[in-house]
């Protein structure tokens, strides 16, 4: 514990100094609440509100968690699947590279015409957001198996199917890995647009609520929790593939 | 295994158009050990490999045959310079990677039984960044010993060792591959003389074969027949060169 506050103190004493600069400018020019409000006016709100940013706050958790979830599995299998044909990447990787094309913002409103306010058109947002970087970067790991290990598999008489799960999959897991640190990133994004565009739930609803009635200081008490939730879910997935990268050392 | 067959590979090797090697003829003797010797580039490797049955650069035309008239790249066993364990994997599991990639069972009591004959027994659940570049060998050659090929490919097997350890790992392989016919690419003139009942030196224009001493393998490092051999081989290379 002491050892990583001792790591993290730079960290912390940054974020202190930056707060303490933006409370100071706050007073010292007189900005009007609506516009830029103080920390500590934000920090106040946030404890006041906690109840109500909670409820929010588990909303958008249950649809990333939800969509990094669904979003990874299918990842991860389509890109078994392309891994193991050379037909089916022919195929579908440029479909798959056109769908990348497309801003998933731009998504949005279709999605949420689709399937309507609630919770199933942000998981597919956050799906389709964390799908690609998943996808693309477990492939790649697959298609770049040390041609030594397959060399050796080859004079073994080996099974395609066991070669995929015993050599393939294994050395591609690092590239997974960071796939997935990326798609944690992501996933919140995905989540948030969903809400912008239509829903009555959500820390992303909360934030344009706020700010439709010029409460600032709700809307940055809001950001501030998806911000902490970001962090600790990019720190979770990362401590998460860390083992899995750790295996392969 | 089954009696262990000679191999005559016979042929002509071009990348790109370009001469790889001039048509040569190389015949592994059943059961004996035979060094290919030869600089960098020369398709010492490429001709290990076909013998193997891999992919190579290099387009072959000629006949790899064995013998007996069997098949011979499925009763071929490969252990190259690189030990190729897999790092997220026990050493045990590194031993027994051949039965795992074809789905059988593991033979417990073989896998055992090799375990202990290359030293290896307590370092069965270690993984292999835990174990120097001598025990990794080991594995490596506990792995391939699993495979009970008969013919055996050994391309610059231990070349990253250091010079106690390669002598070491020489004398092992020696003891526990007997009775196969075992090819070794090599630069290392004092390991062909340690290890050749045959060898060859290799260059483009094709292969000469160099009398190695009498003395049973593997040779004393000490001896003076080998270093007279490994100065023999040595100039052999060097004349090559100029």
């Amino acid at each position: 514990m002491t050892r990583a506050l001792i790591k993290a103190w730079p960290a912390l004493a940054a974020t202190a100094f930056a707060l303490a600069i933006w409370q100071a400018i706050v007073t010292l020019s007189g900005v009007p609440r609506f516009i830029l409000p103080a920390p500590a006016l934000v920090a106040e709100t946030w404890w006041t509100n906690r109840w109500v940013i909670a409820e929010h706050a588990w909303i958008t958790a249950v649809e990333v968690f939800l969509g990094l979830g669904i979003g990874a599995l299918v990842g991860v299998a389509t890109a078994i699947q392309l891994a193991t044909s050379r037909y089916a990447r022919l195929l579908v990787q440029p479909v798959l590279v056109f769908t990348q094309a497309l801003p998933v913002f731009a998504l949005a409103p279709i999605l949420t015409l689709w399937l309507g306010f609630g919770l199933s058109s942000k998981v597919l947002m956050c799906v389709l957001i964390v799908y690609f970087p998943v996808a693309a970067s477990f492939l790649d790991g697959l298609l770049r198996t040390p041609p030594g290990y397959l060399d050796l598999a080859r004079t073994m008489q080996a099974r395609p199917g066991q070669v995929l799960w015993r050599i393939r999959v294994p050395a591609a897991l690092p590239s997974l890995a960071s796939g997935l640190r990326l798609a944690a990133v992501y996933a919140p994004i995905g989540a948030v647009i969903g809400e912008w565009v239509g829903a009555s739930r959500g820390l992303g609803y909360l934030m344009l609520l706020a700010n439709g009635r010029s409460k600032t200081d709700l809307m940055f008490a809001a950001l501030l929790t998806l911000g902490v939730f970001s962090v600790l879910l990019h720190l979770g997935v990362r401590a998460l593939t860390r083992r899995m990268v750790r295996e392969e050392v | 295994m089954s009696q262990a067959p000679g191999i005559t590979v016979k042929g002509r090797a071009e990348i790109g158009g370009a001469r790889l090697f001039a048509p040569l003829t190389l015949e592994l003797a059943p059961g004996a050990w035979t060094c290919l010797l030869g600089g960098s580039g020369v398709g010492k490797s490429t001709i290990l490999r076909l013998v193997a049955g891999l992919e190579t650069e290099a387009a072959f035309t000629g006949d790899i045959s064995a013998s007996d008239g069997g098949p011979v790249a499925p009763r071929v066993g490969y252990m190259a310079q690189d030990d190729l364990l897999l790092p997220w994997a026990s050493v045990a599991q590194n031993i027994a990677l051949g039965p795992r990639l074809r789905g059988d069972p593991t033979e417990r009591d073989r896998l055992a039984g090799l375990m202990a004959r290359v030293g290896l027994n307590e370092h069965a659940q270690k993984r292999p960044y835990a174990l120097s570049g001598g025990q990794r060998q080991r594995v490596a050659l506990a792995r391939t010993l699993m495979e009970d090929k008969p013919v055996i490919l050994l391309d610059e097997p231990f070349s990253a060792l250091d010079a106690r350890t390669r002598a070491e790992m020489q004398d092992l392989a020696v003891e526990l591959l007997a009775g196969r016919t075992v090819l070794v690419v090599t630069h290392d003139p004092g390991e062909a003389a340690r290890l050749g009942h045959s060898v060859q030196v290799m260059t483009p224009e094709g292969l000469t074969e160099v009398t190695p001493p009498k003395a049973a393998i593997p040779r004393g490092v000490d001896a003076q027949e080998t270093l007279a051999c490994q100065a023999d081989l040595m100039r052999h290379l060097m004349a090559l060169a100029a």
